[in-house]
């Protein structure tokens, strides 16, 4: 078995990234995670099906990691779920390749927290938005765990941004030993 | 003739042609009643320009030679063993029943039993020339009531070898020494078996293995006209030998055709051969015109016009019985019937024959010449009729099914199959279309060959090949052969001579691409833009850019690139105008990056920078 954690990193302009950038940049030497660029592995959008449950069955934890736009995860993260979560395979009759693994949104907003609540400026909270995801992970039999949110990436200073990179690797090593220990 | 008189006489018969052919094929006559009209205005009854009906009648009987080796090079050797039941089947009892009811019928007329049955087989076999003239015209070979009339003429041209043994064994003089020793003159029976069997063989052979390397080596050659000579060569020398072993040269052609329909040449053989069997057949035609004896018919033309009648409804009433008992459908029989109740122009050899073996008096052989003849013309005329009756039968609640057409016609034509023409190729045949593949380099077509690729060896700037290819069907054609020139001619004279087909062509670089567009082609694209570019796309990303992006500028300079290829189209004759204009794009192009890049903030901010 590879690393426990598969960070599926997808972000359409990483050049630009100020927040996510850095939290990829901040996990990707830790030994217990391997991050997968979506965008970068599949610029033309044809996902290498295989290549991809290989990944995914090898690892424990997935990380849906990227910002959030339009109130949702950049298109090629919706392709990526739609031909790599085949039935068969990922749900329906004989589709337990993903049962007991866990599945954690690391996601960013540009808004400030509160514009993030039910009487703030979008209605909803961030969890609300990602009810899709957490569906999908749970019809595959996987749980969903509290996502890992970036609010207000516009205004975040360089000190907000490293802080929260590091905690993002602090995050994934602990959930990393929290499941090697359930596992004994 | 003197040399004069061959000129003078050609003359004459291009003439007649070309005034009277035209029209008739307008006025919905048909080639074939055209090119008799026209020899009987210029024939002896007429306008009596042209004399020597007779020789000319021999030379262009060649015509038909030429016509069964085209057949047989569209009849591949698995097709022909799939007509083997009509060959035989309807064939035989074709023959052998027209044959019995005309010669009770020439001897109830008073004829003696010998004369009567020269009569009934003489007159038992139909006109191949007419009868694939008129089905070649239609486009109905390769239905059902087409290929049924194609094996009863197949079966006719083996019929007239025992025919030609029979004839001096009914010369009134019956089955004395002398009649018996001519038929067997040529050797004992055995001898002469072995011989036809050893030429057929020969024949098989020497298609299967010796003829390709020959046209290979004539292919690579490059002179033009001496593979057109190497074909004609061909048919006339397989002729040649038919004819000494004492088989219908047109039965040997057709022999040598199949077995060359296989081989990559068939195309090239096809558009050589095809206007040579079109003229003699032409010429064929005109010297039948000629060859109608008016004053023959105008001595007894009741008795000659109840002659013409009766043969025509007796073969019509057999080959409708025929039809109906082999299961052809519906107005299929009509067809088949109707288009081979003619006489045949063999029948002339055979009253020739039959007269000198002293089989048939004089009197009645020219009176019979005559009765073919015209039963020949009335063929055109029998076929405006019937689709006047079908016509009427079928409207409104009698519509039938279309016909199947068993031809294959395939959508794409690729022309030239080298580096760029064999990936548009091989993608379009990944995605299941049918194509037709033209390359003009022989020895490349062998080697296609060998790997499986049924290719075609062929000079496609030639719009008869091009046809032969099926141009008339296609969807689109692509032009992938190296010469720029050569493309761009390609291009028009597809445009041209097949409006309905889409045009892709490679192109060589940019004013290559404003020549063809000029020339009229639908799509074409630069051959080396889209590997160059994506050479430069993974630099990029080997000098670290990430892939998205260096997919994202690719993208972008291949969009802007192509605009300003369309832009320059307009000026493209000014090297000052393309200068600037290739500058501003330059310029352009530059602004667009730096913002892709974040260096200058955009416009219109996507937002993704968190």
């Amino acid at each position: 078995m590879g690393a426990p954690i598969l960070v599926l990193y997808a972000h359409p302009r990483p050049e630009l990234s100020r927040v996510n950038q850095a939290m990829a940049e901040a996990v990707r030497d830790l030994p217990e995670v391997v991050v997968r660029d979506l965008y970068g592995l599949y610029p033309d959008y044809v996902i290498d099906v295989d290549a991809e449950q290989q990944a995914v069955r090898q690892a424990d934890i997935l990380v849906w990691h990227h910002p959030l736009q339009w109130y949702s995860g950049p298109p090629i993260l919706k392709e990526w779920i739609d031909v790599v979560l085949a039935r068969g395979w990922a749900y329906g009759h004989g589709g337990t390749a993903l049962r007991g693994k866990l599945v954690l949104s690391a996601v960013s907003t540009g808004g400030k927290p509160e514009a993030y609540q039910r009487e703030g400026f979008h209605g909803h909270t961030v969890p609300d938005f990602l009810r899709p995801y957490e569906r999908t992970a749970t019809l595959c039999g996987m749980k969903y765990l509290e996502p890992f949110v970036f609010y207000g990436s516009y205004a975040a200073t360089e000190t907000q941004v490293h802080e929260h990179a590091e905690a993002y690797r602090a995050h994934l090593q602990s959930l990393a030993k929290q499941r090697a220990a359930e596992h004994g | 003739m003197d040399g004069h008189n061959v000129l003078l006489s050609a003359f004459f018969f291009l003439a007649a042609a070309v005034a009277v052919v035209p029209f008739a094929r307008r006025g919905g006559l048909g080639s074939v009643l055209g090119y008799l009209l026209a020899g009987v205005f210029i024939g002896p009854y007429a306008l009596g320009l042209v004399t020597n009906a007779e020789d000319i009648l021999h030379f262009s009987e060649f015509g038909v030679v030429m016509m069964l080796f085209l057949v047989g090079l569209e009849l591949e050797p698995a097709k022909l063993w799939r007509l083997r039941v009509p060959i035989l089947g309807m064939g035989g009892a074709q023959v052998v029943g027209t044959a019995l009811v005309l010669a009770l019928i020439a001897i109830l007329l008073g004829q003696t039993w010998q004369t009567g049955i020269a009569i009934g087989m003489a007159l038992s076999l139909s006109s191949t020339a007419i009868a694939l003239q008129i089905l070649n015209e239609r486009h109905v070979l390769g239905t059902t009531a087409g290929q049924s009339a194609f094996s009863v003429l197949l079966f006719q041209d083996i019929a007239v070898i025992p025919i030609l043994a029979i004839l001096p064994l009914l010369a009134t003089g019956l089955l004395d020494g002398s009649a018996v020793a001519a038929a067997s003159d040529d050797g004992p029976a055995w001898l002469r078996a072995l011989t036809v069997i050893g030429v057929v063989a020969g024949i098989v052979l020497a298609g299967r293995y010796a003829l390709r390397p020959v046209f290979r080596f004539i292919a690579g050659s490059g002179i033009r006209e001496i593979f057109t000579a190497t074909a004609l060569l061909l048919v006339v020398g397989t002729a040649l030998l038919m004819q000494l072993i004492g088989l219908s040269p047109a039965l040997g052609t057709f022999l040598a055709g199949v077995v060359l329909a296989n081989s990559e040449y068939r195309l090239a053989l096809e558009s050589d051969i095809e206007p040579f069997k079109a003229l003699l057949l032409g010429l064929f035609f005109i010297s039948v015109g000629m060859s109608i004896n008016f004053g023959v018919i105008g001595d007894h033309p009741v008795l000659i016009g109840g002659l013409v009648v009766g043969m025509i409804a007796v073969k019509l009433g057999v080959l409708l019985v025929l039809a109906r008992a082999f299961g052809l459908p519906g107005e299929q029989n009509l067809l088949f019937s109707f288009v081979l109740a003619q006489g045949g122009e063999f029948a002339f050899v055979l009253f020739q024959f039959a007269a000198a073996e002293g089989a048939l008096t004089s009197e009645v052989t020219e009176m019979l010449v005559v009765v073919v003849a015209l039963s020949m013309a009335t063929t055109p005329l029998l076929m405006i009729l019937l689709d006047r009756v079908l016509r009427r039968m079928r409207s409104p609640a009698n519509q039938r099914e279309p016909d199947k057409i068993e031809l294959e016609g395939h959508p794409v034509i690729v022309i030239g199959y080298g580096r760029f023409g064999q990936i548009v190729g091989r993608f379009l045949s990944a995605n299941g279309v049918g194509m037709v593949i033209l390359d003009n380099d022989p020895d490349h077509v062998e080697v296609l060959r060998q790997f499986g690729v049924r290719a075609f060896y062929g000079d496609a700037t030639r719009l008869d090949l091009l046809e032969r290819a099926g141009g008339e069907t296609a969807k689109l054609f692509v032009v992938a052969i190296d010469d720029k020139e050569k493309t761009v001619a390609t291009v028009q004279a597809i445009r041209e001579r097949f409006p309905q087909a889409k045009v892709f062509a490679r192109a060589r670089n940019r004013d290559h691409v404003y020549d063809l567009w000029s020339a009229g082609a639908h799509f074409t694209h630069r051959e080396t833009f889209d590997a160059a570019l994506t050479m430069g796309r993974e630099a990029l990303v080997a000098l670290g850019e990430h892939p998205f992006a260096a997919r994202r500028r690719a993208r972008m300079f291949s969009e802007h690139d192509e605009k300003m290829l369309a832009d320059g189209y307009a000026v493209r004759d000014s090297d000052e105008s393309l200068v600037k204009l290739s500058r501003q794009a330059r310029e352009q192009l530059e602004r667009l990056v730096a913002v892709d890049k974040g260096v200058t903030p955009a416009e219109k901010d996507h937002g993704w920078g968190d």
